[in-house]
């Protein structure tokens, strides 16, 4: 890795290009001149899985224009309790909400617009914050701030390796540009923020853990985050944090892409029917809690069964009650037909779906507002809401697989962002934000919207801590 | 008509974007989008005509091209337009101008030039060719009959048309299956007038290129109130002439020179405008048929100014005269060419607009 030539020194380089990379970068740039972004993606694919956001959780004082109500700090500390059932470190979880209440304004400053709550929103529209257009329209300002702030910003920037000597960060190795068989480019900086998400698009690696079944999953995000960094950084001493084979993943419809088809194939349709594996076998309770609640299960379940394929099925009565799904269902007249077009044993399916019935008999209306209490009797698994019978023709079934969103396992990080060793002290210049260190905080489940505040905060601190650093 | 491709290929890509929703804050397309499950001919040329081209949805997409979902809202809406405007037309082969330019063209030229022969053979040169003054000086060049038959006549022929489209237009979509009396239509024209839906949410359209800016709104704006107080020009014209019996030409600072000169600076600065704006925009999301449309509207719109202007400027000399005949040249163009050309699709857009607010306004049914 040594270098003789001449090379530009860089303040503070910033590896990932996704919003916690943006932050830090533009953070970083308030206070020193020389600021470098390598992004890996080419630009039509830049910002990670930031593309696929679409709200930020804050806490904040009252109602505004975009946001319904009041969200205390401690409600939403509250929030995360319940669904991590304690954050790994509350100091950091603690940071992370009394400083969101800022992020508002200064995600309005570098460029962020807002959107009202609309129909499609509004149950999440008193705790999150609406950027107009989504993710990707948040990163396109992002990108615009950082141009006109005089950030430089490289994509198709694969970083191979973190040059790190006697535990101090020296510069980055950047894969050779060309037909890819050039000599790596040593990029030089004072510090680095790494902020390159997690490893759920590296099927290799989720096999370590997962097996041949992850060959099955189909990755909801960007196809770059394969957690190069991440190993980078485990390699050269940081202590891990968080369930190395822990990912949050839904159900989603098995025609998706396999990589970065986002929020479209996504699908509602569960609590409406039921759910068999490829054995036309229903496997667990469809009924059992509000879909918001639940519908992160989804994903583990389907993992879980032969093939790792299921498929729900509803009928003409339910087919329109849940939002629109992005690919048309099978669709036949009678279970034996609907069985047919899924490649499914008809008999099986007829079976399980008469079984089903019966055990609906004498169930009021549907009401999906609320836990109903129409549950199945004497059958196992139970539904316990929402249980009509499936005899409306025609029939629907949409094909279902795990869909993995993000992983949990991160690098440990202290108070000014900056990277733990094995030992527990804090590498000297090194520091990490976003999802690669969000296992600090976030040690199960999810809470939406709050990927992008642990981004944004923990960028802007890491961003300004290595500039701080960077100039002394 | 266009191939059943081009219908097929919007269904899917708006059962995306209903599945998807994040644009919904940019514009009454997407909120109109999720009142629907499927998107057959009539949603989608309802759809094409309620988007203004503002081209936000296009650069906010993660999945336009060269994602494999291949998303591009403005460009197949863009082409279902100008399918409808088409569709929508009369008689079917002018109709043809909206795929094929040159029709529109030899229309426009056509127009012009019996205007042109009429001026140059009928009038004689000594008249044609000298300064002119005092009351009544416009009309010892080109007589006052002649022009009121011809206006009269090319504004009837293009209202017709227009007429005979929009209730094309109101059956296809569906707009009167709306419901709530006077409160739609006022909404939707207070929208069009203020082109609430030319500002991708708020900070603007993503036009000529991504970053949010008010230039097309602007220039938009000085289009339209510039043909607006060309026509209250022209109608204060007629009231001094018929009610008040005082001839033309009117001092400059008479109420129809005052707004005349108004409306035609705006024209021309907002056409000149749109197309700078046009010439340098992204071609991505732009529709394949329909590109040279904005071109030849913008483009008589703008001479017609620019002429009258000039005839305005250069009326007490020689230059007058033929100066005048081109113009009127150019007004025949425009009225002949206004129901086959860009021009509908002001009617289209209000039309489209009273059936979103009468719809919105609408309980609705089950999800």
């Amino acid at each position: 890795m040594r270098n003789s030539q001449r090379r530009e020194e860089y303040d503070v380089i910033v590896v990932g290009g996704g919003n916690a990379a943006l932050c830090a970068a533009m953070a970083a740039r308030h206070i020193v001149p020389r600021v470098l972004v390598l992004e890996r993606a080419p630009e039509h694919m830049r910002g990670g899985n930031t593309r696929h956001t679409r709200n930020v959780r804050c806490a904040h004082p009252t109602n505004d224009r975009y946001c319904s109500g009041a969200y205390p700090e401690e409600e939403f500390l509250d929030d995360l309790g319940a669904v991590t059932g304690g954050p790994a470190n509350p100091e950091l979880a603690r940071y992370a909400i009394r400083q969101s209440s800022k992020l508002y304004e200064w995600m309005s400053e570098h460029g962020a617009s807002w959107q009202p709550p609309l129909a499609g929103t509004l149950h999440l529209g008193r705790t999150n914050r609406w950027f107009l257009g989504g993710g990707k329209a948040l990163l396109n300002a992002y990108y615009r701030t950082a141009q006109r702030m005089g950030i430089s910003v490289r994509y198709d920037a694969l970083v191979e390796d973190l040059v790190i000597e006697g535990g101090r960060f020296e510069g980055v190795a950047l894969k050779g540009q060309g037909s890819g068989q050039g000599a790596p480019e040593l990029v030089r900086g004072r510090t680095v923020v790494v902020a390159t998400g997690g490893f759920e698009a590296n099927l290799e690696w989720l096999k370590r853990h997962w097996g041949a079944a992850a060959d099955n999953f189909i990755v909801r995000g960007t196809p770059y985050n394969d957690g190069l960094m991440l190993a980078a950084l485990l390699a050269r001493g940081a202590k891990p944090i968080g369930d190395p084979k822990g990912f949050h993943a839904i159900a989603l419809d098995a025609r998706a892409p396999k990589y970065d088809g986002g929020i479209v194939t996504r699908l509602d349709a569960i609590p409406f029917g039921i759910v068999v594996n490829r054995l036309a076998r229903r496997f667990y309770d469809e009924g059992e809690e509000v879909w918001p609640k639940r519908y992160a299960i989804w994903g583990g379940l389907v993992a879980a069964q032969p093939e790792q394929l299921a498929y729900c099925i509803v009928d003409a009565q339910t087919i329109r009650k849940f939002l629109a799904p992005a690919f048309k269902p099978y669709e036949a007249n009678s279970i034996e037909g609907l069985a047919r077009a899924c490649s499914l044993d008809s008999q099986a399916l007829a079976e399980t779906v008469a079984e089903y019935n019966r055990a609906t008999a004498g169930n009021g209306p549907l009401r999906i507002d609320l836990l109903d209490g129409n549950s199945t009797r004497e059958i196992l698994p139970r539904k316990s809401n929402w249980a009509l019978p499936i005899d409306h023709p025609p029939f629907y079934a949409f094909p279902l697989r795990p869909g993995i969103t993000f992983t949990y396992m991160g690098v440990t990080v202290d108070g000014e962002g900056r990277v733990l060793g094995q030992d527990g002290r804090p590498m000297e210049n090194v520091y990490a934000a976003g999802e690669i260190m969000s296992g600090n905080i976030l040690t199960k489940g999810y809470l939406a919207g709050f990927g992008l505040t642990i981004g944004s905060v923990f960028g802007e601190l890491a961003g300004r801590s290595a500039a701080t650093r960077a100039r002394t | 008509m266009p191939g059943l491709e081009l219908f097929a290929e919007a269904d899917r890509q708006l059962t995306l974007c209903n599945a998807c929703r994040y644009c919904e804050g940019y514009c009454a397309v997407f909120q109109a989008i999720e009142l629907r499950r499927e998107f057959g001919k009539g949603d989608v040329f309802y759809l094409s005509n309620l988007c203004h081209d503002c081209r936000a949805c296009y650069y906010a997409c993660m999945y336009s091209p060269p994602h494999e979902f291949a998303i591009n809202i403005p460009k197949i809406l863009s082409e279902a337009r100008a399918a409808s405007y088409e569709h929508w037309s009369w008689p079917g082969f002018l109709g043809r101008s909206f795929a094929k330019r040159r029709v529109a063209w030899l229309l426009a030229v056509c127009a012009a030039a019996v205007v042109l022969a009429l001026a140059l053979l009928l009038i004689p040169a000594s008249s044609l060719w000298s300064a002119h003054g005092g009351p009544g000086a416009f009309y010892e060049v080109i007589p006052y009959a002649a022009m009121v038959v011809g206006a009269l006549g090319l504004s009837a022929y293009w209202l017709a048309v227009w007429l005979r489209g929009a209730v094309r237009c109101w059956r296809d979509t569906g707009v009167a299956r709306g419901s709530g009396g006077i409160k739609p239509i006022a909404r939707a024209v207070g929208a069009a007038l203020g082109l609430r839906y030319l500002q991708g949410g708020g900070p603007g359209c993503s036009y000529p290129e991504e970053r949010p800016s008010a230039i097309r709104r602007v220039f938009h704006s000085l289009v339209f109130w510039g043909f607006s107080c060309d026509f209250v020009s022209t109608t204060l014209a007629y009231i001094y002439q018929d009610w008040l019996h005082r001839l033309p030409p009117y001092s400059f600072v008479s109420g129809p020179v005052i707004f005349g000169a108004v409306g035609g600076l705006g024209l021309l600065t907002g056409s000149a405008g749109l197309i700078w704006c046009k010439v340098r925009s992204d071609r991505a999301p732009m529709g394949t048929g329909a590109y040279g449309l904005d071109y030849d509207f913008l483009g008589i719109l703008g001479l017609t100014a620019l002429t009258g202007l000039l005839t305005l400027a250069l009326r007490a000399t020689p230059a007058l005269g033929i100066l005048l005949a081109l113009h009127l040249a150019l007004v025949a163009a425009l009225f002949i060419t206004a129901p086959y050309g860009k021009f509908v699709h002001a009617i289209y857009r209000v039309l489209a607009l009273v059936k979103y607010y009468a719809e919105r306004d609408q309980p609705r049914s089950s999800a």
